[in-house]
């Protein structure tokens, strides 16, 4: 483990960004492009995946703990937004037979 | 190989997550989201962030994929049912999509980081030294997010019980 991180040591930090821009886009794309409800919730974990990446390599390139505290408190925040969506969402398919999002667009106003 | 394996390992973080939008059968995106989640893991590992390895390996492919494939299940949408979007909405947020990701890559480059990611502390991400963190100056946040977990259980039971008075 020790020699595999020491290895590791050549990545710049700007390839990490870069990795996370685009993950955080596909996330984007899919929310933007896909109709299925649960798919729309995976893209947005997609998202929060690619900010906890970049919190932690963050972390490890300024030598402070605390970015990786921020990630464990975010993922304590997905798991309890996964919760509470997939419930509402389990009760929307319940009132209306289907998890296409644009059932709710009666919402709007 | 020393950098050769985050490479390899970004390729298909990304290959997996562009899988997840395009796949046609729900079923087969929340399978391609736990190979994203395990190709994390493996980024974090080479991070050697160990303890959010271990978090992100039980929390996001234990708990939160076996919430998706159970509700999948249990709605019984794991045939191709969803509808049709129109084709000019995919393009339109497709072209959306690289618009944002040529923003974001373009600022990134004026305000670019090129030092390589040096481990300075080999203990940074190791049990100890995050609980010393967690248990010290983020007390109070910690002991919050405890009383989110709650209000979050109660609210999903709430929400997924029947209403008995109506029906």
């Amino acid at each position: 483990m020790e020699n595999l991180t020491t290895q590791m040591a050549g990545v710049p930090l700007n390839h990490y960004i870069y990795l996370c821009a685009i993950i955080f886009t596909i996330g984007v794309i899919g929310v933007l492009t896909r109709r299925n409800a649960i798919v729309i919730f995976m893209s947005v974990e997609l998202m929060l995946n690619a900010v906890n990446l970049l919190l932690t390599a963050f972390s490890v390139h300024s030598n402070d703990p605390s970015g990786q505290v921020f990630v464990f408190f975010i993922m304590a925040l997905a798991a309890a937004e996964v919760a509470v969506g997939l419930a509402i969402i389990v009760m929307v398919y319940r009132n209306t037979k289907s998890i296409d999002i644009n059932v709710l667009n009666r919402l709007k106003w | 190989m020393s950098t050769q394996v985050f490479y390899f390992v970004a390729t298909l973080s990304i290959i997996f997550s562009l899988m997840v939008i395009f796949a046609k059968n729900p079923i087969h995106s929340v399978l391609y989201l736990i190979l994203t989640f395990f190709t994390f893991t493996v980024h974090y590992v080479l991070l050697n962030a160990q303890f959010l390895a271990v978090v992100n390996f039980i929390v996001y492919m234990g708990a939160i994929m076996v919430l998706f494939l159970f509700v999948l299940m249990l709605l019984n949408l794991n045939k191709e049912t969803e509808p049709v979007k129109s084709p000019l909405i995919k393009i339109v947020g497709l072209i959306a999509g690289c618009c944002l990701v040529v923003t974001l890559v373009g600022s990134f480059k004026a305000a670019t980081i090129t030092s390589p990611l040096i481990l300075k502390n080999p203990g940074l991400g190791l049990v100890e030294n995050l609980g010393k963190e967690l248990f010290g100056p983020f007390l109070l946040p910690f002991e919050l997010s405890s009383l989110l977990l709650l209000a979050a259980m109660v609210g999903a039971v709430l929400l997924s019980k029947r209403d008995e008075v109506e029906a």
